[in-house]
């Protein structure tokens, strides 16, 4: 099992990472984390389900939002925060699925209704004067609390060792869910829903399972963006470039795959970072230059090796990671 | 009550006017091999749906292993013990024949070790267990048409619904498949109805044989009266068989 | 404020006929060439930056520029499927979906590069001119360009009824195997196709120019609002688009007179999710 040595290796270095890395990387590396869980999460429901959800950003926004207005308006810290979130987010999660699945809504027109969920949320936030409505919700960094690590303040370190924890927490579940019965329903799903059925499969049911682990996966998530970057606007968290963002790694990682969230994460991630690095070195920093690279690399990337990098990689390595 | 396993009583399904099944009641015995033929249209794959819960048939009763199906959902219906192939093989193209067999192996078990163990079983028995860890979209078609089996079979069922697994197999192949059959009908009393158009197997497999023209029944008895039948000759087996 | 009311509906639907013309680009791609173009917005807003500079650099009006403008997407539309996007033909739908949001991150972010994120406003001579029939005063810019738009749509009805490759483009559509199979040449007819959606957009991203000021921003907004439209009307179907058009028109313009404009897109999404949920085949799509 020289898989299982390779991970704990790159585990074992992530953890020490910061002894030597200055906060550039960790904060690069941060982002990393929250791209490849909430990757894990969105995975969950196309890479496995193979329903195509483009409004994830919906519960990203709903976890966070639900957790900071819990802080702010009632002292409830994100631990206690967390599981309202996951609630919310499921709860919202069970009625996209629930009125697209029982209608017969597939493919394409689930993806569109994904992204009409996501954008009738943002423009109702734009109106909650409770939670800052259009002009965004602010999580201020004061003196005394600013030690309490178990209300998620504190400093970068602590977001990395958590995002980390997230990442590796959501791999090992998404690596036992995979082979688990419910896996293989997914998976049956994914392949033909038809044939899963006459197998004994109830498709509906493995589907909204599907949608309520990967919302509420994917509200954990929110709660961490909140308590990271103490900022929320409506017009960020929910717009559709925030879900096609979250989706990315996974694609281009290898979709159903256990690996593929990460990597696609370590690949696109930096990417973006070097552009950026790259364009203000050069001097032409017009707005707009970084992403058009962006854009252009995904292109490439989805010309090149449309199943994913890590297939491509894991048989390189002589592992045998085909979509599952 | 009667003891038979499946009973039909009185099943119509209509399709814009067109009657595409009409009243047909029929019974199948536990551990039996029965066999619905007739020609293109007849009905029998409509009447195959029906039994597995994929279109709801209009008028009538279906009952399984005692209870009434005909409103349930196939995966309901699959539940309770009716394991079904389709005419077209679907298999999951993009997994290994073994994952698409654990599929069905886990309708039953909730343990994954106990359903590897059906499914190794059951891929033994079906000539596909050297075969195992390849994809099922590389399968050849009398392998993809054994993988079907397999999967169906791996639910443990107590009927197995089988809707024409020997077409587009050549002589050999269709010989293999019905000695596949008749050994799992020995061994494990699983209940066959076969849907079939290549009659050498049907004569081979089935102890009765229930034949349908334009959705209605014209004859149903022991294989070998059924083929003497002069109403099946001229409709059906005249232009192919004879 | 009836008579306010009726206003704003009929200026919705003024509006509602432009955005049916950028649908039915959309509808038109999707219904032949299965392909969602999720670039559908940005490419609108190329347009509108188009006929923005020929406005000023050239003074044209832009119902005339509409004329080149909607030729040059035309070719653009079908060099795009014939080199970028014929290849992904057949391919799962996420693939020809970042493929197609990769084109759209590109002319979002190449706009910002090239013009900044600030709106460029086309500042035409009637532009605050409107028509006073009885109680209503209609904008004639609107007018204008829901006539324009009309035209447009009247042209594509024809071609596809009335010409040769206008048929086999339905053919197409209808039974991809049986047009391979007499012989039509389906890639030649998928890139013509992917032109004219593209033709469409360009025209109604011109005459989008006489109602908004062009903006990166607005690319991904348009994006939304044409699938929006053509769920509403019914994906692939021509006279849905419209009809999606103009209801969301009227949506928007009542919705921003009676509650607030920022709500506006609301009351849109709102629509569509009671389609997708009680008609997901849309008003006149038809079951698949």
């Amino acid at each position: 099992m020289h898989g299982r040595v390779l991970i704990a290796m790159l585990l074992a270095a992530l953890i020490a990472t910061p002894a030597f890395a200055d906060r550039y990387v960790i904060s690069v590396l941060i982002l990393v984390f929250y791209f490849a869980y909430v990757g894990q999460a969105w995975n969950l429901m196309m890479g496995f389900t193979g329903q195509l959800s483009l409004g994830h950003s919906l519960y990203v926004g709903l976890g966070a939002y639900v957790a900071a207005g819990l802080w702010l308006h009632a002292g409830i810290g994100p631990w206690l925060g967390v599981f309202a979130a996951i609630a919310v987010a499921a709860a919202v999660g069970s009625v996209t699925g629930w009125l697209s699945w029982r209608f017969g809504i597939e493919g394409v027109y689930f993806a569109l209704l994904t992204i009409a969920f996501a954008e009738f949320t943002r423009i109702g936030f734009d109106h909650i004067d409770m939670l800052g409505a259009a002009g965004g919700l602010f999580l201020p960094v004061n003196a005394e609390e600013a030690g309490q690590w178990w209300n998620l303040r504190g400093g970068p370190l602590l977001f990395y060792y958590l995002a980390l924890a997230l990442v590796a927490g959501a791999t090992l579940a998404v690596a036992w869910l995979r082979r688990s019965r419910l896996g293989y329903q997914w998976v049956a799903v994914r392949e033909d829903s038809e044939a899963a059925r006459a197998l004994g499969v109830d498709v509906f049911r493995a589907k909204m399972i599907a949608m309520l682990i990967s919302s509420g996966m994917t509200a954990v998530g929110g709660v961490f963006y909140a308590f990271y970057h103490r900022n929320l606007f409506p017009g960020q968290v929910f717009e559709m470039g925030r879900s096609i963002e979250l989706i990315l790694a996974p694609i281009v990682g290898g979709l159903g795959t256990v690996f593929g969230p990460i990597i696609g994460a370590f690949i696109l991630t930096p990417l973006g970072e070097a552009l950026i690095a790259a364009t203000e070195r050069s001097g032409f920093n017009a707005p707009g230059t970084k992403a058009v690279f962006y854009g252009a690399a995904l292109i490439a990337i989805i010309y090149l090796v449309p199943s994913g990098v890590w297939p491509w990689i894991a048989r390189r390595l002589g592992f045998s990671e085909h979509r599952q | 009550m009667t003891t038979a396993l499946l009973t039909v009583t009185d099943v119509s399904k209509r399709f814009r006017g067109l009657t595409a099944v009409d009243r047909i009641s029929f019974e199948v015995a536990p551990g039996e091999i029965f066999a619905v033929i007739g020609p293109n249209g007849a009905g029998k794959t409509t009447l195959f749906n029906m039994i597995a819960g994929v279109i709801a048939c209009d008028e009538g009763a279906i009952s399984f292993d005692g209870a009434r199906i005909e409103r349930e959902r196939p995966d309901r219906i699959a539940w309770r013990g009716v394991g079904r192939t389709f005419q077209i093989v679907r298999p999951f193209p993009a997994l290994s024949v073994e994952d698409n067999v654990m599929v069905g192996a886990l309708l039953r078990s909730h343990h994954l070790d106990a359903a590897l163990e059906i499914t190794h079983a059951v891929l033994r028995q079906l000539d596909l267990f050297d075969k195992r860890l390849h994809l099922a979209s590389t399968l050849t078609l009398p392998d993809r048409k054994r993988l079907e089996v397999a999967r169906a079979l791996a639910t443990q069922p107590k009927l197995l619904l089988l809707d024409e697994v020997m077409a587009g197999l050549r002589p050999t192949e269709t010989d293999r498949m019905v000695g596949i059959l008749k050994e799992i009908n020995r061994t494990s009393g699983v209940t066959i109805l076969l849907i079939e158009h290549v009659m050498r197997a049907v004569m081979a497999l089935a102890s009765r044989i229930l034949v349908l023209h334009h959705g209605a029944r014209i004859a149903e008895g022991a294989p070998n009266e059924v083929v003497r039948d002069p109403a099946v000759i001229t409709s059906y087996l005249g232009a192919e068989a004879l | 404020m009836s008579s306010i009311l009726f206003n704003v509906v009929v200026q919705g639907i003024l509006t509602g006929l432009v955005y049916g013309l950028m649908a039915l680009g959309l509808s038109v791609i999707f219904g032949v060439v299965r392909v969602v173009n999720f670039a559908h917005g940005e490419f609108a807003v190329i347009a509108m930056y188009a006929a923005y500079l020929l406005f000023s650099a050239l003074r044209l009006d832009p119902l005339i520029a509409m004329l080149p403008i909607a030729l040059g997407f035309f070719g653009i539309g079908y060099a795009l499927q014939r080199l970028l996007i014929n290849p992904f033909i057949g391919r799962p739908a996420h693939e020809q979906f970042i493929l197609l949001v990769g084109v759209a991150i590109i002319i979002v972010n190449g706009l910002l590069m090239i013009f900044g994120p600030d709106a460029r406003p086309t500042n035409l001579s009637y532009a605050f001119d409107s028509f006073a029939i009885g109680p209503l005063f209609i904008d004639k810019v609107r007018t204008y360009a829901a006539i324009a738009a009309l035209a447009v749509t009247g042209l594509l009805f024809a071609f596809f009824r009335y010409t040769h490759t206008g048929t086999a483009i339905r053919a197409c559509a209808d039974n991809l195997v049986g047009a391979a199979v007499v012989g039509l040449d389906v890639k030649r007819l998928y890139a013509l196709t992917f032109g004219i959606g593209l033709a469409c957009v360009g025209a109604a991203g011109t005459l989008m120019v006489t109602i908004a000021d062009a903006t990166p921003a607005l690319g991904p907004a348009y994006t939304l609002l044409a699938f929006t439209i053509v769920i509403i009307g019914g994906l692939g179907s021509m006279a849905g688009a419209l009809i999606g058009g103009i209801l969301i028109g009227v949506s928007e313009a009542c919705a921003g007179f009676l509650i607030t404009p920022s709500m506006k897109s609301m009351f849109s999404f709102a629509l569509l999710i009671a389609v997708l949920a009680f008609r997901p085949e849309g008003l006149l799509g038809k079951r698949t």
